[in-house]
């Protein structure tokens, strides 16, 4: 118990150190690995609360590919960050304000947290004790029969996306030489080489 | 829930003394080697060359595109985890099931690659 | 999962692989595949509207509950698909003059509306995410579709940027509701809110939820994208986003509060009244100093979204109705001011400055008094339909005792007709700079005729739109 207080208690230190570096470093480079390393805290704190599955793919996912994808953004980009920054301390009083309100609205919430009575009977898919059943197991027993409707619509959205990412950054460029299969297999001897009786002491 | 924490009990010692040694070889570099940098000392170089530019250059909007793409196939694989050990109990429906989200990928590859998409020109 | 639920959902999974079909014969169509995807996916719209108009579904529920086919479902699914149809009818011509001449064009038109359609039959938090998740994403990529210019890429992004915020606010709202009940079904969460110990919790999930809505359907505060990404994005695109979208968010926000939340319908009203008299005030006023049409045009929907929120804010089923009929209505008359602004071309060039409108009544009589009719209405001047659409929710209004919404509501209209006049004027009372360009494309001319037909004629047949606009409200107000 002491030990899962522990790691709590260091991966969520960890991971608010690494979410104000993200915001406060001057390199954006850094920025994305700190981004990294909270994402791996998170992680640690989904498996402290027992959701394997979703720790797992936090690190597959995002780790794995939105993290590079943003270390591709932040390389293509071509701003001077430095000066981007100017404007950080300018906003500071209004983005604190903001967050102030947010903060106020969060402690109104947890102070006056209520569940409904009802809602524990209300429950679709209760999430069932680790000890008898993995949570990939549980997951994958709903996903694809009781959550069909929402499973092929996160299909389409993917689509949706791989269509836009496609139409909004594809060009083709002219004047490029590409491999081509079929014309290379059906090359012939007698386009590419020819042979030549070349006579001594003459030349060509 | 603690039955599952212990699994993670390597994990968690694993990740102790890979901190552990990361610190130490830092600390230790920083305690016991001699440092007395200046400016010459640390400035970038190239082979022993001033640095010619920034080494930060602009990339191809292509690899963005290709990391994209790469995520989307990643987040379909994400769904196949789960699908493979319960598909004993959810049977031919669930199967079908993702055979039809399969399916709707397809035809997202089928167009990226007439497309043109995955070609590296 | 049964055949039953499929045959339910049958005219969205229908969309669903005909998109799918179509992006596939786009891309092994050798020969102007844009053309031919354009006309094929018009057709497919046309189809889905008539079997959803064929079927008068009892309210019925599918997937375990998660998509719900019924009358108000049927009528709105009927105006998006009106919009989306006759948006992609109006952008032909528009599309092969401004090189945005890519077969995804009408693709992702045909998603969008897909996801309009999910929107509208949602009957759970996930499912309603989902379906606002696969139309926004659409959105974003025809907003920045013209991706050589900086105006439409900027349209885009910031459309991406804010719309992604306020995706954040909806969901964030949805966990803490569901932290409260225990359930993302909209019967349930009925029945859990109708109680009597609210937490504070599910209140603060509710404004969060409406402010998620309230960014789709560009409503202050949430309104700041609209000027700008109705200005960037290609002309087609914002004729678009000025119909159908706004429809199904417009359907969403009903459902919605009247669903799940209409325990809590003291709390959504006040929301209601603010969001809905800034709205109208902001339309009002910020339209008046504007140049371009388009800008124009976006304050103007801010307003129209302000007069319809009137009849929503009653929460009656005579503000429902209203409702229904102002969306009806509004669908009309911005289709049809959109195929004017479609129809401003000079020598070739698309022109959007009021400016350029000059002396219109002497260089094109026909289009000048349809634009002027369109104003007209807009402006609520009787007998045309957009009269009509504003005496319904200001009765719905006057009924459920909201008297200073309603006298608000017909100041601001005061106010809004002195915009709508300039532009009259500067048809009719301005000498021509230059001439726009005639003959006009023929899918604008079939655009106007239907719209210019509709407005002028609701007052001889308003039986289809009221009557349709009754019993659909009706299914939301069971008895």
């Amino acid at each position: 118990m002491f030990v899962q207080a522990l790691a709590f208690y260091l991966f969520a230190a960890v991971a608010i150190a690494a979410g104000v570096m993200v915001i406060s470093s001057r390199n954006p480079v850094h920025s994305v690995l700190f981004l990294i390393l909270a994402f791996f805290n998170a992680a640690g704190l989904f498996i402290l609360m027992g959701a394997e599955f979703l720790a797992m793919i936090l690190v597959v996912v995002y780790v794995g590919a939105v993290a590079v994808l943003f270390l591709f953004v932040v390389m293509m980009l071509d701003i001077n960050f430095v000066e981007l920054r100017q404007g950080f301390l300018q906003y500071l009083p209004f983005g604190a304000l903001v967050a102030l309100a947010l903060l106020a609205e969060l402690a109104l919430v947890l102070g006056t947290w209520l569940v409904s009575p009802e809602a524990s009977a209300l429950s679709r898919a209760p999430t069932p004790p680790a000890d008898q059943i993995t949570n990939t197991h549980a997951l994958g027993a709903v996903i694809y029969t009781d959550y069909i409707y929402l499973f092929q619509a996160a299909g389409i959205i993917l689509l949706i996306s791989m269509i836009g990412a496609i139409v909004l950054t594809l060009r083709q460029r002219e004047g490029v030489r590409r491999q081509s299969v079929p014309r290379q297999i059906a090359r012939r001897r007698e386009e590419a080489v020819e042979l030549k009786k070349v006579p001594t002491r003459s030349g060509i | 829930m603690n039955a599952l924490l212990i699994e993670y009990w390597p994990i968690l010692l694993f990740l102790g003394i890979a901190l552990g040694v990361s610190a130490s070889a830092v600390g230790a570099s920083l305690l016991l080697a001699r440092q007395n940098p200046d400016s010459e000392k640390v400035s970038p170089y190239e082979c022993g060359f001033e640095a010619f530019g920034d080494a930060r250059r602009q990339f191809d909007v292509r690899f963005y595109l290709v990391a994209i793409l790469f995520i989307i196939f990643d987040l379909e694989v994400a769904f196949l985890f789960p699908w493979a050990i319960t598909l004993g109990e959810i049977g031919v429906f669930g199967f079908w099931s993702m055979v039809v989200f399969l399916a709707i990928l397809t035809v997202g590859f089928i167009y990226e690659w007439r497309k043109g998409a995955l070609e590296w020109e | 999962m049964s055949s039953a639920d499929v045959m339910i959902a049958l005219p969205e999974i229908f969309m669903a692989v005909a998109g799918m079909a179509l992006l596939l014969l786009g891309t092994f169509l050798t020969r102007n595949p844009t053309r031919v995807i354009t006309w094929l996916t018009i057709l497919v719209l046309a189809f889905v509207f008539v079997t959803v108009a064929w079927e008068t579904p009892a309210r019925t529920t599918a997937f375990e509950g998660m998509f719900v086919a019924d009358q108000f479902g049927r009528f709105m699914k009927l105006l998006v698909l009106l919009g989306s149809g006759l948006a992609l009818a109006m952008s032909t011509g528009y599309v092969e003059r401004e090189q945005m001449s890519r077969f995804e064009f009408p693709v992702l038109i045909l998603f969008a509306t897909l996801g309009m359609m999910l929107m509208i039959s949602a009957n759970d938090l996930i499912s309603l995410y989902l379906g606002l998740e696969m139309q926004s994403l659409a959105l974003y990529v025809v907003a920045a579709f013209r991706r050589e210019t900086v105006r439409s890429t900027e349209a885009g992004l910031k459309y991406f940027v804010l719309g992604a915020l306020s995706s954040g606010m909806l969901l964030y709202g949805a966990s803490l509701v569901y932290g409260f009940a225990g359930t993302t079904r909209f019967e349930e969460l009925a029945t859990v809110l109708a109680g009597d110990a609210v937490s504070a919790g599910a209140v603060i999930g509710l404004v969060f939820i409406a402010a998620g809505i309230a960014f789709k359907i560009s409503a202050v505060p949430f309104h700041m994208w609209t000027p700008d990404v109705y200005e960037g994005a290609p002309t087609p695109v914002t004729a678009f986003f000025a119909a159908a979208p706004k429809i199904a968010a417009m359907a969403l926000c009903a459902r919605v509060l009247l669903g799940p939340f209409v325990g809590l319908t003291n709390e959504w009203q006040q929301i209601l009244i603010v969001v809905s008299v800034g709205s109208m005030l902001l339309g009002a006023f910020a339209a008046i100093n504007q140049t371009n049409i388009k800008r124009l045009m976006a304050y103007s929907s801010i307003g129209n979204v302000g007069y319809a929120l009137v009849g929503l804010a009653a929460g009656t089923e005579q503000g429902l109705r209203g409702v229904l009929i102002y969306m009806a209505i509004y669908l009309f008359m911005t289709l049809g001011t959109f195929a004017c602004i479609l129809a401003m071309k000079q020598k070739g060039r698309m022109v959007e400055q009021i400016a350029d409108l000059a002396g219109l009544s002497r260089t094109n009589p026909m289009l000048a008094l349809a634009l002027a009719l369109f104003m007209f209405s807009m402006a609520g001047i009787p007998p045309l339909a957009g009269f009509f659409a504003k005496y319904f929710v200001f009765l719905a209004a006057v009924e459920a005792e909201l008297y200073t919404l309603a006298v608000i509501g017909v100041l601001s209209s005061v106010v809004s007709a002195f915009y709508y006049w300039r532009i009259v004027r500067v048809m009719y009372f301005e000498d021509a700079v230059e001439g726009l360009d005639r003959p006009m494309e023929p899918g604008i001319a079939a655009v106007l005729a239907v719209s210019t037909a509709v407005i002028t004629l609701f007052i001889l047949l308003p039986g289809a739109i009221l009557g349709g606009a009754r019993i659909a409200a009706q299914s939301l107000f069971p008895a």
